[in-house]
C-alpha cells in the first residue's frame, strides 16, 4: 500500500476523527457534537431528566428547538385544539426559556419540519456533528455532516454534555454511476436503493452516496435521498461537500461570518481518492424508473410500470411471510399492475418532500389539471419559510385551482400525530417516508413515491407513469 | 413473536407519543395489533395469549425495532413487564435505547432463533432464562446458548450505571475540546 492509501480517509473518518473527545479500547468513545436540534415529542422526557438531576444545558447556543411532529397545519391563530399535544408543544417553549435555548415558536415564519429549517437556516454544514431525536436527522447528511437520529435519553446526554458515547460505525458506499432518465426523480433513486438493500442492509454502517448522479442532484434532492437512508437501516448517509453544497449555503443567516474561510475548510472532507470503504456496491442511473411501495415497509416497493409482486416468488421464508401480511394489510391482489391501483386520498409533504423544489415538480404537473372529485389532495410545505417562497411563486393558486388543500408547515400526516390521518382503509399516495401499517392512521394504506408522482395520482385517481405525463 | 420488521409504530402507536413522562406507556404496547377499534383483545396476537400476557423475554425475528428514534418503544417494552428481547437483529437507534432503560437486547443466530420457536411450540410452559453476567440464553430443557454484549454496555447494564455521571467523569476533556 502506497503512503498516500494509507494516510487516505473517507469523509466520514475525517469527521470522526476531528470529534473525538475520549475513546478507550472497549469502550464506547465519546464524540463531540457540534448541532443538537430538539422538537417537542422527543425531548420533555430529557428535559425533566436534567432538571431532576439539577444539570443545566452546556451549550444552549449550539441547540435549537422548533415544534413539528404534532402541530395542527390549519387554524394556526387558534390554541392546538387537541390538549395533550398543546401540553407538549408549552411544555417545550417553557423548557427553553428556561434553559435559554433559541426556540422557532407556531407564529414564527421560521418554524417548519426539523430537517427542513436546519438546511434552509444554514444550521446545518458541511464537517459537523449533527443529531436530533428523530430518525430523519440523516437528511442531513446531504451538506457533508455526520447526522443521526437519537433517542431521548441520549437527547437528555447531548443537552447535559454536548457529546454522546458511541460505536464506530463502518462505511458503506453506494456509488449511483450515469445518469437518470427523464422523470426520475431523487426520491426513485433512495427508494430503488433501499429495495435493493432491504430494511436492515444498511444496519451497522454509514453510507457514502457517490457517483455521477448523485454528484447531479440539487441540494434538496441530495436531502431526499440522506432523509431516507435510516429506512434501510443505516444510521446516517453523507454527501461529500462541493460547489453545490457551498453555493447552496452561501448567505443563510446562520452561514459561517467569514464564509470563504469556512470553504477552505470544507473543501478538506471529501473522501480521498484512495480512500477505501468497508463495503462498496454500484448502481446504475439507467437502471432507476419511477418508483411505488407496494406493502408496509419501504423495501417492498417495485418500478411504476410492474405489478404487485407474489409473495411465492420469494426465496426467503421470513421475507415471503412479511410479503403476504403486507399484501393483507394493503388489501391488494398479486399481479394488479401498479398503475391500476386507485387512491383515496394524495399526501405531498414531510421531511423527505415537502422543500420548495418538491412543491414546484407536484404544481407542474397538476398546472391546468383538477384533482379528481373523489381524492382528497393536500400539500403541507416544510417550513413557513418554504410556504412563503411558494406563495410568492404563485405555487399555492396552482395547488388550490386544482382542489389541493394549501396547508401550514409540520409533519403532518407523514406520521399522523396531528389530525391529518388517513381512515381506516383509505388508500394513499405519499411523498413521505414511511408505509408502515397505521403509520398515516389506523388500517390507513400508504404508497410511497415522489412528490411529481403523488400529484398525478390526485389528477387521475390512480398510479401513473410520470414519464408519459401530458404536463400543461 | 414470529414478525421480521416489528417498527416502533408497532410497538408504540404514534397517538401515545404525546404523553411528556417516561412512565404508563406499557397499557400501550403493540396497541393496534392487541385491540380491536371497538377496544376488544385481539385473540390471536401473541401478548393476549397466556404466555404473552406475564412474558418478560420476548422473541421476535430480524430487524426488531425499525424505524423512528422513539424511545417510547423501549419505554412501553420495558413498563410492560419485558426485561429481555431476543432477536437475529435490531434496529440501531432501537437498540441503543433498550439499555439506557434496563432492557437487554440479545442478538442470536438466525437458526438458534428457529430452535427457540421450535422449542417453544413444543412445550407446554416453556421458559427461556437470560443470564446477563454470564451472557447466556438457558432453557429449562437443556438450551444453552451465548450471546455478546460489547463491555461497556455489559458493564453499565450490569451496575445500573447513569452514562451521563460516567461521561462527565471526562468533563475536564469536553472542556479541553471546546477550547481547542
Amino acid at each position: 500500500m502506497s503512503p498516500a492509501a494509507r494516510s487516505a480517509r473517507t469523509l466520514f473518518e475525517k469527521i470522526w476523527a476531528a470529534h473525538l473527545v475520549h475513546h478507550e479500547e472497549g469502550r464506547q468513545t465519546i464524540l463531540y457534537i457540534d448541532r443538537h436540534l430538539v422538537h417537542e415529542v422527543t425531548s420533555p422526557q430529557a428535559f425533566e431528566g436534567l432538571r431532576l438531576a439539577g444539570r443545566r444545558v452546556r451549550r444552549p447556543d449550539l441547540t435549537t428547538a422548533t415544534c413539528d411532529h404534532n402541530v395542527p397545519t390549519t387554524d394556526r391563530q387558534l390554541p392546538i385544539a387537541d390538549p395533550i399535544a398543546r401540553q407538549q408543544v408549552d411544555t417545550l417553549r417553557r423548557n427553553c426559556q428556561e434553559f435559554d435555548i433559541q426556540f422557532f415558536d407556531l407564529n414564527d415564519p421560521r418554524q417548519g419540519i426539523v430537517h427542513v429549517i436546519g438546511p434552509e437556516l444554514g444550521l446545518t454544514q458541511p464537517g459537523m456533528t449533527i443529531v436530533c431525536g428523530d430518525s430523519h436527522t440523516s437528511t442531513h447528511g446531504a451538506f457533508g455532516a455526520l447526522a443521526f437520529g437519537i433517542g431521548t435519553s441520549e437527547v437528555e446526554h447531548v443537552l447535559a454534555t454536548q457529546t454522546l458515547l458511541q460505536q464506530r460505525p463502518k462505511t458503506l458506499e453506494l456509488r449511483v454511476d450515469g445518469q437518470l432518465g427523464p422523470g426520475v426523480t431523487a426520491k426513485d433513486v433512495v427508494l430503488y436503493l433501499i429495495g435493493r438493500l432491504t430494511t436492515s442492509g444498511g444496519a451497522g454502517f454509514v453510507v457514502e452516496y457517490t457517483g455521477d448522479v448523485i454528484r447531479r442532484l440539487t441540494m434538496e434532492q441530495r436531502m431526499t435521498v440522506c432523509n431516507m437512508t435510516i429506512e434501510a437501516g443505516a444510521r446516517a448517509g453523507m454527501i461529500g461537500p462541493d460547489q453545490t453544497t457551498y453555493d447552496y449555503l452561501r448567505g443563510r443567516p446562520f452561514a459561517p461570518k467569514d464564509f470563504d474561510a469556512a470553504v477552505a475548510r470544507w473543501e478538506q472532507l471529501p473522501t480521498d481518492p484512495e480512500a477505501r470503504y468497508d463495503r462498496s456496491r454500484v448502481f446504475s442511473g439507467a437502471d432507476v424508473v419511477p418508483q411505488v411501495t407496494w406493502g408496509t415497509n419501504p423495501s417492498q416497493v417495485v418500478s411504476v410500470n410492474e405489478s404487485v409482486p407474489d409473495p411465492d416468488g420469494l426465496s426467503d421464508e421470513a421475507d415471503r411471510k412479511t410479503a403476504v401480511r403486507a399484501l393483507e394489510y394493503m388489501g391488494l391482489v398479486p399481479g394488479t399492475p401498479m398503475c391500476d391501483i386507485e387512491v383515496d386520498r394524495v399526501f405531498i409533504g414531510s421531511c423527505t418532500n415537502s422543500r420548495i423544489e418538491d412543491l414546484r415538480a407536484a404544481a407542474a404537473v397538476v398546472r391546468g389539471y383538477r384533482r379528481l372529485d373523489r381524492v382528497n389532495a393536500m400539500v403541507v410545505p416544510g417550513s413557513g419559510l418554504v410556504k412563503q417562497q411558494a406563495e410568492s411563486e404563485g405555487i399555492d393558486r396552482v395547488f388550490r385551482d386544482a382542489g389541493f388543500e394549501w396547508r401550514d408547515a409540520g409533519c403532518s400526516m407523514c406520521l399522523g400525530m396531528n389530525p391529518d390521518q388517513l381512515a381506516p382503509h383509505e388508500r394513499c399516495a405519499s411523498t413521505s417516508n414511511r408505509n408502515f401499517e397505521g403509520r398515516q392512521g389506523r388500517r390507513g394504506r400508504t404508497h410511497l413515491v415522489s412528490p411529481a408522482m403523488a400529484a398525478a395520482a390526485a389528477i387521475d385517481g390512480h398510479f401513473v407513469d410520470i414519464r408519459q405525463w401530458n404536463y400543461r | 413473536m414470529d414478525r421480521s420488521d416489528v417498527d416502533t409504530d408497532q410497538i408504540i402507536p404514534k397517538q401515545f407519543l404525546k404523553r411528556i413522562e417516561r412512565t404508563g406507556f406499557g397499557q400501550y404496547l403493540f396497541f393496534d395489533w392487541r385491540f380491536d377499534e371497538d377496544g376488544s383483545e385481539r385473540p390471536e396476537f401473541e401478548l393476549n395469549t397466556k404466555a404473552g400476557r406475564r412474558g418478560t423475554v420476548l422473541v421476535a425475528r430480524r430487524n426488531f425495532g425499525c424505524g423512528s428514534s422513539r424511545e417510547h418503544a423501549a419505554w412501553a417494552l420495558a413498563d410492560y413487564g419485558f426485561r429481555v428481547l431476543i432477536a437475529p437483529s435490531f434496529a440501531d437507534i432501537f437498540y441503543n435505547n433498550c439499555f439506557k432503560n434496563g432492557v437487554l437486547p440479545i442478538t442470536l443466530e438466525e437458526h438458534e432463533i428457529e430452535q427457540l420457536f421450535d422449542r417453544c411450540e413444543r412445550h407446554a410452559d416453556y421458559q427461556v432464562t437470560a443470564d446477563l453476567e454470564a451472557c447466556r440464553v438457558t432453557d429449562q430443557h437443556g438450551l444453552s446458548l451465548e450471546f455478546e454484549v460489547d463491555s461497556s454496555r455489559h458493564h453499565c447494564l450490569l451496575h445500573g450505571l447513569d452514562d451521563i455521571d460516567m461521561t462527565l467523569e471526562h468533563e475536564h476533556k469536553i472542556a479541553a475540546y471546546e477550547a481547542r
